[in-house]
């Protein structure tokens, strides 16, 4: 039998924003009936690669041949013509609008008059989306069907505008495991029919599920390409964070020092079940005062909305936080922070810091309260906060009254800590603090957690650089798919270690053989 | 294409199909909440009409009615256009401005006969509309701003015609123009049967045209209209010209049925015709929206005019606060609908 056709072939793809080069000479081969797999870590250059393929954005260089001629799209409509369909990790539909009118939206069937053949669009809609397994009235608005059935609303649309490729961004991040299951065999039924899908997911059991060839890319370059069954999960996960196994024992160097709290200090802070619909899983954890917990995991595994739901800012459906054993109201993050639980966030630019205030405004800006008597702010006090933050976690602005927004993203990081620290909160939650900002900064801001730490704060680090991880942590806590699936604790926080655990080798066969050497 | 090729075949034997993740009890209370953001204006027109024709005698007479419905026709026909744009997520403040210069444009051109006195005003107005919907499109300015500088500006050129409003242009009796101003058809004034057309074709083109489809698409998600291939840009130039086109229309009729170009009138009715949309069951954020709605309305805007001045005793002012409790009142629950619907 021949060999499937080539379908889409990209060549030597590069694409350089300003100051960063997101994706450099990257080849990516596609063929008939082949779902791939396409997988790298945040910043990786994943979804740059995908907005080429779209039309989102144009190549700096390199070549897209989409069925034997080479394109170049100026829009997503345009690829979507040509035959390559996206589906968005949210689903990019109208709500308001009924199933069969967003199914059916710019190539509606008319009756002679040039009108809207309702009748038959409905019809055909309810045609289409039984062989997808939904079953519903395609006359509601679409906000009404679960985000699952939504979903293969999409994939509806999506192949049903004659698409040879389909692209699907993370599908299953909403969607119920029965739903997931649903979406695999039409993702098989597509695959069957001839078309290509390109799959990106962080849930390895999915990508192993469904694909069978995968690309992975790291810091913008394609690292590896081939069959996925070839690669057991232990290396895909190397591959992708980029260590080298053999050499993962001899550890790079951070500013972290070390151990620090007692082991058996109560705990400042509690976590326990915590379960939020279609993000988390019933996660548990506990940092006692002077310890830094990290949490580890791939993107999408549940670390951010761990953070979010202890500091009150995501709604638990169950599950509860007590902080110095007394237990928090949930859902609040008023209350959070009256309990001294401070969240530094992902993305300091939108949720962070106010840049056309000033360093002296920004730090102040939570601890007004504390700071004001009659509801008069007390300038001598704030001015006092304020120097002692700026002396004490060496902020370098011209004055206490320079705009953040000048500042560097370093900087500008530990203006946000400041802001927290002048709460005097018990326990700090930081998401990813050193994402962004440089190599210099990065060392000051690790070596200020280990110092708050000794300090006698308990500390939630979350990082996805992993050697930050290992040498910040005492202990470091694995979540996967929302749900905990190991600790690691004294000796075994390696990158070794950790990587298995994400990688989701069994541990209790792990176990088993640490058990048989022992004996 | 006359068949879709949706029909990938698929096994989904033994994979139990997607059901609704959030079935609590959805369907009757969604179709409850959508029944009264669509219907619940027409039910307190009635109620408020039942209530005012056994307190008043006067109200429910023919005269009083079909006055009623002549002084609705004009706002009806600017908050026709105005649903377009609002259900797109955008919002049009030229219309009152427009509504007068429309008016003028009209008196002026009809010293040269009828056709001129007509199609002078939707040229200039549908060509403001163009503009403002170039501007909202093209140079993704907010509609806000882009149609009160239009609002300025409209109302600037038809004082500039008018030698500051110092002129009057008159439209002579027993012209086309004024018998299709002041006429009557089947006991009906003329401008309310063209009020009637211009709803049912309205509806038409909103519910059952592609063009439809993309008003409501843009207001619903414009980023997701774009990528299933809506010619979002098209559809916005399309609904501020079209809302600019029957403001020109409204004066111009207007202006026939008052027998000449007033300036001072339409300052103002941009406001009316928001309330009017909003308060007929269209969502201010786009997206969902009803011209029948509209038309009620307006209806009930102006039967709560009719019965302030019934009342007699009681000062016109207190027409406007009562239109504005009620414009309040229609918003905290359209809010409130829509915060339920969320949550389902």
């Amino acid at each position: 039998m021949a060999p499937p056709a080539e379908v889409l072939a990209v060549r030597g793809l590069s694409k350089t924003f300003p100051g960063v080069r997101a994706l450099d000479d990257v080849d990516l081969t596609l063929h008939a009936g082949e779902i791939h797999a396409l997988i790298g870590e945040n910043g990786a250059g994943k979804s740059t690669l995908i907005k080429l393929l779209t039309g989102v954005y144009r190549p700096d260089a390199g070549e897209i041949v989409f069925q034997g001629r080479k394109v170049s799209f100026a829009t997503p409509l345009e690829a979507q013509k040509a035959g390559i369909s996206t589906i968005y990790q949210e689903v990019n539909l109208i709500p308001l609008l009924s199933v069969a009118r967003n199914l059916f939206l710019g190539r509606e069937p008319r009756n002679r008059f040039g009108l809207l053949d309702m009748g038959r669009m409905n019809r055909e809609a309810e045609q289409t989306l039984s062989t997808y397994g939904v079953r519903v009235d395609v006359r509601r608005p679409l906000r009404t069907l679960g985000v699952g059935a939504q979903q293969m609303v999409a994939l509806a649309r999506a192949v049903a505008t004659e698409a040879r490729v389909v692209v699907m961004d993370e599908p299953t991040s909403s969607l119920e495991p029965r739903e997931v299951e649903t979406l695999f065999s039409v993702i098989r039924g597509l695959r069957d029919a001839g078309i290509a899908v390109v799959y990106v997911s962080h849930r390895l059991d999915e990508l192993y599920a469904v694909c069978s060839t995968v690309t992975v890319l790291r810091d913008g370059r394609r690292v590896h390409r081939g069959r996925l069954a070839d690669l057991d999960r232990l290396s895909l996960v190397s591959t992708m964070l980029g260590r080298d196994l053999g050499e993962v024992r001899e550890e790079g160097l951070t500013k972290f020092t070390g151990e620090h709290g007692a082991a058996d200090a109560e705990p400042v802070l509690t976590a326990s079940d915590l379960t939020v619909p279609h993000k988390l899983h019933g996660v548990s954890l506990s940092i006692r005062p002077g310890e830094v917990v990290g949490l580890g995991g791939l993107l999408g595994s549940g670390r951010t909305e761990t953070a979010k739901t202890i500091a009150g800012a995501l709604p638990a459906r169950s599950g509860g936080v007590t902080v110095a054993g007394v237990p928090l109201r949930a859902g609040s993050t008023p209350a959070a922070i009256r309990a001294g639980i401070s969240l530094l966030p992902e993305d300091r630019k939108s949720e962070g810091i106010v840049p056309g205030l000033s360093v002296r405004e920004n730090i102040a800006l939570a601890a007004l309260p504390r700071l004001s008597r009659f509801g008069l702010v007390s300038e001598a006090r704030v001015d006092s906060v304020v120097d002692t933050f700026i002396e004490r976690l060496r902020i370098k602005a011209s004055s206490p009254h320079q705009k953040v927004g000048e500042l560097s993203g370093g900087n500008q990081q530990k203006v946000l800590l400041a802001r927290w620290l002048a709460m005097n909160p018990k326990v700090l939650l930081l998401d990813e603090p050193t994402r962004g900002i440089d190599v210099g900064a990065k060392a000051e801001v690790q070596k200020l957690v280990d110092e708050l730490a000794a300090d006698g704060l308990g500390v939630l680090l979350i990082s996805s650089d992993l050697e930050e991880l290992i040498e910040g942590s005492d202990r470091v806590v694995v979540l996967k798919d929302g749900a905990v699936v190991g600790e690691l604790t004294g000796d075994d926080v390696t990158e070794d270690k950790l990587m298995r655990t994400i990688a989701g080798n069994d541990p209790a066969r792990d176990a088993g053989k640490e058990a048989a050497v022992d004996g | 294409m006359t068949t879709t090729n949706t029909d990938v075949p698929v096994t989904t034997a033994g994979v139990e199909p997607p059901r609704d993740a959030h079935p609590v009890g959805s369907a009757r209370s969604e179709r409850l909440s959508a029944l009264v953001q669509q219907h619940g204006a027409l039910a307190v027109l009635l109620i408020v009409s039942l209530v005012a024709s056994f307190s008043f005698g006067s109200f429910a007479t023919g005269d009083n009615i079909s006055n009623m419905a002549t002084s609705s026709a004009f706002l009806a026909i600017v908050a026709l256009g105005m649903t377009f744009v609002i259900i797109t997520g955008g919002i049009d403040l030229s219309v009152g401005s427009l509504f007068a210069l429309g008016g003028v444009l009209a008196a002026w051109g009809s010293r040269h006969g009828t056709l001129v006195a007509l199609l002078l005003p939707l040229a200039v107005c549908g060509l403001i509309g163009v503009v403002n919907g170039l501007l909202v499109a093209r140079s993704r300015l907010a509609p806000f701003i882009v149609t009160l500088a239009a609002m300025l500006g409209a109302r600037g050129l038809m004082l500039a015609l008018t030698d500051e409003g110092a002129d009057t242009y008159l439209i002579r009796k027993g012209s086309l123009l004024a018998e299709l101003g002041q006429g009557s058809t089947l006991g009906l004034a003329n401008p309310v049967w063209i009020t009637l057309a211009l709803f049912v074709a309205g509806a038409v083109v909103l519910r059952r045209t592609r063009f439809g489809q993309h008003v409501y698409a843009v207001g619903g998600n414009e980023d997701a209209a774009a990528l299933m291939g809506a010619p979002v840009a098209r559809t916005k130039i399309l609904v501020y010209a079209l809302s600019g086109l029957l403001a020109g229309l409204a004066g111009a009729l207007n202006a026939a049925w008052l027998a000449s170009g007033v300036t001072i009138l339409g300052s103002g009715m941009e406001l009316e015709a928001i309330s009017a949309v909003v308060i007929g069951g269209t969502l201010l954020t786009g997206g969902l929206g009803y011209v029948s709605g509209s038309l009620v309305g307006v209806l009930l805007l102006k039967v709560i005019q009719n019965v302030i001045n019934q009342i007699g005793s009681l000062d016109s002012s207190y027409q406007q606060v009562v239109s504005g409790t009620f414009l309040a009142v229609v918003v905290v629950a359209q809010t409130w609908l829509g915060r339920r619907r969320q949550l389902m």
